[in-house]
């Protein structure tokens, strides 16, 4: 794969490409940097919880951060994000505290964050549904007239997350069809990271993802998604051409999923060791890391400070689940409508009194 | 004097003048006004970003509507005929009916979806089906069906003020056939009530949607016979409003619910368990239910053997009566 866009190669030189130029200095790399390395603890943490039988299950993003990363750090804060179940790191960058994630995936609930204040949708798990969601939200966007008007401040982007996977759904290629259509301020962002669970990508695709995009009568790009640098430059030249009215992109990050689908998943079956080892060398945290020492641009001491707030953040979270607060009965029945209807609240009371025939039932 | 289809276009374009945030969106409704003319008119009054053509897919549709309401629009929905809503089911099973809940209340889901719904048009395949039990077993959806033009006229803009999606259903059969005074100083009836629309003695009929005007037909033709049946139009199946068809049922004894829809496990069915549930001590007969056969809408020249006309519902009717 040569096609793709790249700005920092897996050893941690900066190279040059035509189109595309990552413009931030040591400051922000560091920061993006920083980003990385907390999202991979994260993610860490939530795995081994669900090991420990804290969550019922985990889908984890390790082999992705640059890619979310890159993504989520290009963005707005009023763009809008319409994120699958993986995108923890856009999640992260957006602001939804981790312990909401892990919320969801206790089994509390379906995401207790504010999807408005965040400019973060809660996660979707029917695959490739969002992408429309995407694109309706961008074309309310237009009716607003917060695209093209030149003001950094009001122009607005959406980013429909979604994988490889879901490049087969018919709702993502109606979405493509709809964006198109109406030249909707979206970009959409596959990360492909190869497999829709077991299933290669070659199952779903003859051509390179990005290159259907033509098909659809708007622009595909593909960057290395284990290039943090290149992501958020590639997607920063997309949000800004949505965002100025000039309608959809596709962005193929082509990344790799180190870890399982979900802790329920077990790669070995589907996938050789070799392959994974062969991926280990492009990771998206060493290759930054490189870079930053070869440079000079962050000492031992700023790699030491890293590595205690990680473990800070790690403390946080595994003490934080146990804490998050068992959901109600009653959210049941009170949150199906903005009003309950007396059916539903009869069979509140009705369950109400059912638990009160239990001995030492509360009154 | 106005006919339903009449009704929902002005009851539209009522709905559109009250609120900026009102969108309708569907395949051939702007220019061409849709293939019944329902939105006949309004996407040259509002313009092509209020009265919106779509791409011809319905999950697309259904989809992006839900962006739309995301983003703080109401969209209105057409799906052209009942029988292509199925490609937009998981939109609107999965994410219209969920988004409420799933997100703790946060958000909200103000969409309606108008699905021009039942037979009797002598129709092609997938033209005349009656979803409507499918939906209504659906949490978070509600789901109403207009059965005249003024009730046509008020509910469209009552669903479209809702802060829940409705699926709102529109017996096609009767888009251009019956007309009614419509005076629109006359309050509306709130939304998810359901009526008596004809007084009776022996026995109560309920029926939604096209087989209102069966049930009417069939209730002055019983009269004829010496039988005095009541008719209430539920208007509303999800939720349902059932203290008035409780309020009947213990005055009659009888009961028998008449709709289109497949009869197992229809909205008959439940209608049928709940009124045994409530009115078990005042029942002379069990609640009987005419509809369609469980099969396939037939094709057209076989849909008169389908669909339950007024001989069947009286037969329903004398079975009950004779209990």
């Amino acid at each position: 794969m040569t096609e793709f866009v790249q700005l920092l190669t897996p050893e941690g030189e900066r190279v040059e490409h035509p189109d595309y130029d990552y413009r931030g200095g040591p400051d922000q790399i560091r920061s993006l940097y920083r980003d990385m390395v907390l999202v991979r603890r994260f993610d860490t943490e939530a795995t081994a919880l669900q090991r420990h039988g804290e969550l019922g299950i985990w889908a984890p993003l390790v082999g992705q951060e640059a890619a979310q990363v890159g993504a989520g750090r290009a963005l707005r804060a009023q763009d809008h994000v319409f994120p699958t179940y993986r995108e923890h790191g856009v999640a992260w960058c957006r602001g939804v505290d981790p312990l909401q994630l892990l919320s969801l995936f206790r089994g509390i609930d379906y995401g207790s964050w504010d999807p408005v204040e965040t400019g973060f949708q809660l996660y979707t798990l029917v695959i490739g549904a969002q992408t429309l969601h995407a694109v309706g939200y961008a074309m309310g966007v237009q009716r607003d007239g917060a695209v093209g008007t030149g003001d950094h401040g009001r122009d607005t982007a959406v980013v429909a997350h979604f994988g490889d996977g879901a490049t087969s759904q018919g709702d993502v290629n109606e979405a493509f069809v709809f964006a198109a259509s109406y030249q909707a301020p979206v970009v959409f962002f596959c990360q492909n990271n190869q497999y829709a669970i077991s299933e290669p990508l070659e199952r779903q695709s003859r051509i390179p993802l990005y290159r259907r995009a033509e098909g659809f009568g708007f622009p595909g790009v593909q960057v290395d998604g284990n290039d943090v640098l290149a992501t958020q430059a590639v997607m920063q030249t997309a949000l800004d051409r949505a965002r100025d009215g000039g309608g959809p992109t596709l962005v193929e990050a082509y990344t790799y999923r180190m870890g399982a689908h979900t802790t329920t998943d077990d790669p070995t079956r589907y996938r050789l060791s070799d392959e994974v080892e062969h991926w280990k060398l492009k990771d998206p945290l060493a290759r930054v890391e490189a870079y930053l020492r070869r440079n000079g641009f962050a000492s031992d001491d700023y790699f030491a400070e890293l590595t205690a707030e990680a473990d800070a953040l790690g403390e946080r979270i595994r003490a934080g689940v146990k804490r998050l607060a068992e959901p109600t009965a009653h959210q049941l029945f009170d949150r199906v409508y903005a009003e309950i209807s007396d059916e539903l609240a009869a069979q509140r009371d009705g369950y109400d009194a059912y638990l009160a025939t239990f001995e030492g039932a509360a009154s | 004097m106005i006919t339903l289809a009449k009704a929902l276009n002005a009851g539209l374009r009522k709905a559109m003048e009250n609120d900026s945030k009102v969108v309708l969106m569907g395949e051939d409704i702007g220019r061409l006004g849709g293939v019944f003319r329902i939105t006949d008119g309004l996407q040259k009054d509002f313009g092509e970003d209020r009265v919106v053509d779509t791409p011809l897919a319905e999950s697309g549709i259904v989809g992006s509507a839900v962006g739309l309401a995301l983003r703080g629009y109401r969209p209105v929905v057409e799906i052209q005929f009942d029988g292509f809503v199925y490609p937009a089911y998981d939109q609107i099973v999965n994410q219209v009916a969920k988004m409420h809940f799933r997100t703790g209340g946060k958000l909200s889901m103000p969409m309606v979806i108008r699905i021009p719904f039942a037979g009797g048009i002598g129709a092609v395949e997938h033209h005349s089906e009656s979803p409507e039990a499918q939906f209504a077993h659906t949490p978070g959806l509600k789901v109403v069906a207009c059965s005249n033009p003024v009730d046509a006229y008020w509910m469209i803009q009552q669903a479209i003020a809702e802060p829940d999606p409705v699926i709102f259903l529109e017996p096609k059969r009767l888009y251009h056939s019956d007309k009614a005074e419509l005076d629109p100083g006359v309050p509306p009836v709130p939304l998810f009530s359901s009526r008596v629309v004809r007084p009776g003695e022996d026995l109560t009929v309920l029926a939604y949607g096209p087989t209102v005007k069966t049930a009417l037909t069939a209730a002055a033709a019983a009269e004829r016979e010496g039988t005095s049946l009541e008719v209430i139009d539920l208007r509303t199946l999800s939720p349902l409003d059932l203290a008035p068809v409780f309020a009947s049922v213990r005055r009659t004894g009888r009961a028998v619910v008449v709709h289109e829809a497949h009869v197992s496990f229809g909205v008959g069915a439940e209608v049928a368990a709940r009124i045994t549930e409530e009115c078990f001590h005042s029942l002379e007969a069990p609640v009987l239910r005419v509809g369609g056969f469980d099969t396939p809408y037939p094709p057209a020249r076989a849909e008169e053997h389908f669909l339950p006309d007024l001989d069947r519902l009286l037969d329903a009717v004398d079975r009950s009566v004779a209990w």
